[in-house]
C-alpha cells in the first residue's frame, strides 16, 4: 500500500489533477423517478469502448480480401485462443450498442432532453447513431459470408436508387459496378479507419456538451420541483453516479459474456460471387424497418418509382428528425403534443415494420 | 458513294438469286384456321412451328400455291399440291430438307443431317419399310404444324417430355397389341431414380427413353449394348465390372450385365441392402449361402455399413455442436470427403474385390473418425466455455455487490 501511495504522490506532484476533477466533484445529476434513463448513454459508450478493444484484437488476425477474409475469421473462431469470445463479443456488442443508441435517442425524445440549449447534443447524437449503423453495415460484410455478401448487394443497390447521386454513391461504396473483393477492402477501410475517426471526434463533442450542460430534467419533474423546491433531489456525479454507471457497465459485461458463450456469433458459409441469392435475404435488424417499407411501397406511385419515393421519404424524415429541436415553436404546449405524438408513432412504426419484416419472407 | 453503290448492287444480286425471298401470303390458313380437326390449323398454332418461324409455309410440305385465294387453283395438282402426306412418305419428305447439309446449313450449321439414314436403321424405320404404318414416323415424335425446336420446353422431344411422347404408343396396350413387347415401361420408368433426377431434380442430362434406346436410330439394346449404354454415364462402375470375374460369367450365361442386378426401366436408387440377404438383395439369386462369394459379400456389406454408420455418427455430432453455436465448418468439409469415400467404396462393389472396397472404407473411416472427434471436442469446448462463463458471472456479481455496498456506505 505504501508503494501505491508513493506512486500516487509521485504522479500527483507532476499532474496536480485537483483542478481537472474539481468540476466533476461539483457536478450533480438530478435524481427522480426517471433517472435510470440517464444510464443509457453511458452504456452505449461502454459498448463502443468494448467495440474498439475487441476490434483491435480482431485486427491482429483478420485479413481483408475476398480470398482470405472468411478463412481468417474461421481461424479466429476455431484456432485463436479466446478468438471465438472476442469475435462473438464484438458482434453482440455491435448489435447491443445500436439497440442502446436507439433506446437512448427515444428516451431523450420522450424526456424532452433535446430542447434548448441541447440542440447540438441531439444533432451530434443522431449523427452518431447513423454512423453506428454505418459501422454495422460495413462490419457485416467483413466475414465475407453469403448472407453478408447479398445483404451488401441489396443495401448498395438501394443506395444506388437515390436520384442523381445514387449511382456514383453505389460505385463509390462498391469500388465498381458489383460487390467484389474491392468492396470488402474499402468497407474494411471505412470500418477500421474512417468511421472510428469520425465517431471518436463526435463522441468527444457529444460528451463535452453533456458535461457542460449537465443532465436535462424532464419538464414535468421540473414543474414539480419549481412548485415544491424542497422535493428537488440531486446525486453527486463523482463518485455516486459514476459508481452506479460502473455497475451498469459491469452488468453489461456479464450480459455480453453470457451471450457470447451461450450463443456464439455464427460464421455462415463463405460468399460465392456466382451463386444465386438465398431466398428471403434480409438486412440486419436495425435496417429492417426501412427495408420492409421499401418492400411494401408499390413499384409505381403515380409516375414516381416506388423505391425512389421510399428513399426520398426516408431522407426527408431523417432530415426533419435531425432538425427536430428547431421545429418546436414558441407555443410549447402545442409542440409538446405533436412531437410526443410523432415520437410514439415513429417508435411504433419502427417496431411494427421490423417485426413485420422479420416474420415475412 | 462508291461503298453505297456496291452495297445496293449486292442487295439486288441477292434478291435476284432468291435468297431471303419467302412467300409472305399464306392463303391456306384463311380457310384451315376455321376448319375443325383434323384439317384445322390456326395462325396461332402455326406461329409456334419452327418451320413457320424460319419462313417456311404450308406449301413447303404440302405443295400448291398459297398466293392465290382461289382453292381450285391453290390446291390443284397443276400447282404441285400433294394434299395429306401419306405416313409412309413422311420420313422421305422431312429428309428432303433435313438430309441435305447444304440446305440445312443456312438455318443451323451444327444441325445433324443423318436423321433419315438413322431412321432407316431403327426398328421403326425397318417396320415402316416392311409396310407397318403403325410405327412412329417423324411427326409422331416431333409433332406437326406446331413442331418446335428440341430445346423448346414445349417441344415433344424436350428431355422432360420425351417419356410421355414415347409412352403415347408404347404405354397403349391396345395400340401395341401384336408386338411382342411389354407396355409397362413408362409406368416403371415413373418409379425410377432416373425419372426422379430428370423431373424432380430438374437434371436435363438425366436419362430418358432416348438416352438408352437412341432417337432416330431407336432400337432395343442387346446384351452387350445395355452395358455400353449404362457405361456412357456410369463410367467407373463399367470399368470395374469389365475387369471383374462377373463380366465373363455373365457373358457366358448371356446375362445382360447391369440389368441383372439393377433392372432396367424401374432402376431404383441403389442401397447397401442389395448386398444383403433380405428384400431387394441380389447376390443370393445366383450364389449359394456360405460359399466364398457369399462370405465376401457379407464382409463388403459389413464394411459399407460400418462406414455409413461412422459418417452418420460424425454428422450427428457435428449437428449437435452446430446447434450449440460451435464453429465446425472445417469438419463439415471433411464430412464431404468421408461421404466421397463411401460413394467410392460403393462404386468399388462393381469390381467385386474386397481389398478395393476396404481401401476406400478405411480412408472414409479415418476422416469420419476425425470429424466425430471434432464434433465431440467442440461440445467439450462448449462446456468449458459455459463453466468459464459461470465463474466470470460470479466474479462480476461479486464486484457488483461490492460496488453496491460501497455506494450504500458512502451515501449513508
Amino acid at each position: 500500500m505504501t508503494v501505491l501511495r508513493n506512486m500516487r504522490n509521485w504522479l500527483y506532484e507532476r499532474l496536480e489533477w485537483d483542478d481537472l476533477i474539481a468540476p466533476l466533484r461539483k457536478k450533480t445529476v438530478p435524481l427522480h423517478r426517471l433517472s435510470y434513463w440517464y444510464f443509457l448513454g453511458g452504456i452505449t459508450l461502454f459498448l463502443f469502448v468494448i467495440q474498439v478493444l475487441t476490434g483491435i484484437l480482431l485486427l491482429l488476425y483478420y485479413r481483408p480480401g475476398a480470398n482470405e477474409a472468411f478463412e481468417s475469421v474461421q481461424y479466429i473462431m476455431t484456432q485463436v485462443q479466446f478468438g471465438w469470445l472476442i469475435r462473438s463479443i464484438h458482434s453482440w456488442s455491435a448489435n447491443l450498442m445500436i439497440f442502446t443508441a436507439f433506446a437512448h435517442m427515444f428516451s431523450v425524445l420522450f424526456l424532452k432532453a433535446y430542447r434548448k440549449p441541447r440542440e447540438l447534443t441531439w444533432i451530434s447524437g443522431v449523427i452518431l447513431l447513423v454512423l453506428a449503423m454505418g459501422f454495422g453495415f460495413s462490419g457485416y460484410l467483413l466475414p465475407w459470408n453469403t448472407l453478408a455478401f447479398f445483404a451488401t448487394k441489396v443495401g448498395t443497390d438501394i443506395a444506388g436508387q437515390v436520384p442523381f447521386i445514387g449511382h456514383p454513391i453505389m460505385i463509390f461504396l462498391r469500388g465498381g459496378e458489383e460487390v467484389t473483393g474491392a468492396t470488402l477492402t474499402r468497407f474494411f477501410g471505412f470500418h477500421v479507419a474512417v468511421l472510428p475517426g469520425l465517431v471518436t471526434v463526435l463522441i468527444a463533442f457529444h460528451l463535452l456538451l453533456v458535461q457542460r450542460q449537465g443532465m436535462s430534467v424532464p419538464p414535468k419533474v421540473e414543474r414539480d420541483w419549481s412548485a415544491n423546491p424542497s422535493a428537488k433531489r440531486e446525486l453527486k456525479f463523482f463518485p455516486n453516479f459514476v459508481l452506479r454507471e460502473l455497475m451498469a457497465w459491469y452488468a453489461g459485461l456479464g450480459v455480453l459474456g453470457a451471450l457470447a458463450a451461450i450463443f456464439p456469433w455464427d460464421l455462415g458459409v463463405k460468399a460465392d460471387l456466382f451463386a444465386s441469392a438465398p431466398a428471403g435475404i434480409k438486412p440486419e435488424w436495425y435496417f429492417l424497418f426501412m427495408f420492409q417499407t421499401l418492400k411494401v411501397i408499390p413499384s409505381k406511385v403515380l409516375f414516381i418509382d416506388g423505391d425512389v419515393l421510399g428513399i426520398l421519404a426516408f431522407g426527408l424524415v431523417g432530415l426533419l428528425w435531425l432538425l427536430l429541436p428547431f421545429l418546436e415553436n414558441g407555443r410549447v404546449a402545442l409542440s409538446k403534443q405533436w412531437i410526443t405524438g410523432l415520437s410514439v408513432f415513429a417508435l411504433a412504426y419502427v417496431i411494427a415494420m421490423s417485426v413485420y419484416g422479420y416474420v415475412t419472407n | 458513294m462508291a461503298r453505297g453503290a456496291v452495297a445496293l448492287s449486292l442487295l439486288a444480286l441477292t434478291a435476284s438469286l432468291g435468297y431471303g425471298q419467302r412467300q409472305t401470303k399464306n392463303s391456306c390458313l384463311d380457310c384451315h384456321s376455321v376448319l375443325p380437326e383434323p384439317l384445322g390449323v390456326t395462325q396461332e398454332t402455326f406461329s409456334h412451328d419452327i418451320h413457320a418461324q424460319k419462313g417456311l409455309t404450308c406449301v413447303s410440305c404440302h405443295g400448291g400455291d398459297a398466293v392465290t385465294d382461289d382453292p381450285t387453283q391453290s390446291m390443284s395438282r397443276k400447282a404441285g399440291w400433294k394434299g395429306k402426306i401419306d405416313r409412309r412418305q413422311i420420313p422421305a419428305l422431312c429428309g428432303s430438307c433435313h438430309s441435305n447439309p447444304n440446305y440445312m446449313r443456312q438455318y443451323d450449321p451444327s444441325l445433324r443431317t443423318d436423321q433419315l439414314s438413322q431412321f432407316h436403321t431403327s426398328i421403326h424405320g425397318q417396320r415402316l419399310a416392311a409396310g407397318d404404318t403403325k410405327v412412329a414416323v417423324c411427326t409422331d415424335c416431333h409433332g406437326v404444324h406446331d413442331l418446335r425446336a428440341p430445346n423448346d420446353p414445349m417441344s415433344m422431344v424436350y428431355p422432360v417430355n420425351i417419356a410421355n411422347t414415347c409412352a403415347h404408343c408404347h404405354a397403349d396396350a391396345q395400340y401395341m397389341k401384336g408386338y411382342s413387347i411389354p407396355t409397362d415401361q413408362f409406368a416403371k420408368y415413373g418409379k425410377s431414380v432416373h425419372r426422379e433426377d430428370l423431373m424432380v431434380r430438374g437434371d436435363l442430362s438425366a436419362p430418358t427413353c432416348t438416352t438408352c434406346h437412341g432417337n432416330h436410330g431407336a432400337a432395343p439394346p442387346g446384351v452387350d449394348k445395355v452395358q455400353n449404354v449404362c457405361s456412357t454415364c456410369h463410367v467407373f462402375q463399367a470399368q470395374m465390372y469389365d475387369k471383374s470375374s462377373h463380366k465373363a460369367a455373365f457373358d457366358a450365361a448371356s446375362l445382360p450385365g447391369c440389368v441383372v442386378c439393377h433392372g432396367n426401366h424401374d432402376i431404383a436408387h441403389p442401397t447397401d441392402a442389395k448386398l444383403g440377404t433380405g428384400a431387394g438383395a441380389v447376390c443370393m439369386q445366383c450364389h449359394t449361402p456360405g460359399d466364398a462369394c457369399d462370405q465376401a459379400r457379407a464382409e463388403m456389406l459389413s464394411q459399407l455399413t460400418r462406414l455409413d454408420a461412422a459418417v452418420t455418427n460424425a454428422d450427428q455430432a457435428l449437428a449437435i455442436a452446430e446447434s450449440a453455436g460451435m464453429e465446425v465448418s472445417e469438419a463439415r468439409l471433411g464430412q464431404s470427403e468421408a461421404r466421397d469415400s463411401l460413394t467410392k467404396a460403393r462404386v468399388a462393389i462393381h469390381s467385386f474385390r474386397k481389398d478395393l472396397v476396404d481401401q476406400y472404407v478405411q480412408t472414409g473411416l479415418k476422416i469420419a473418425g476425425k470429424d466425430l472427434q471434432a464434433g465431440q471436442k467442440a461440445m467439450v469446448e462448449r462446456n468449458r466455455r459455459r463453466a468459464g462463463l459461470g465463474i466470470s458471472l460470479i466474479a462480476i456479481g461479486m464486484v457488483l455487490a461490492g460496488l453496491w455496498l460501497y455506494i450504500r456506505k458512502i451515501e449513508h
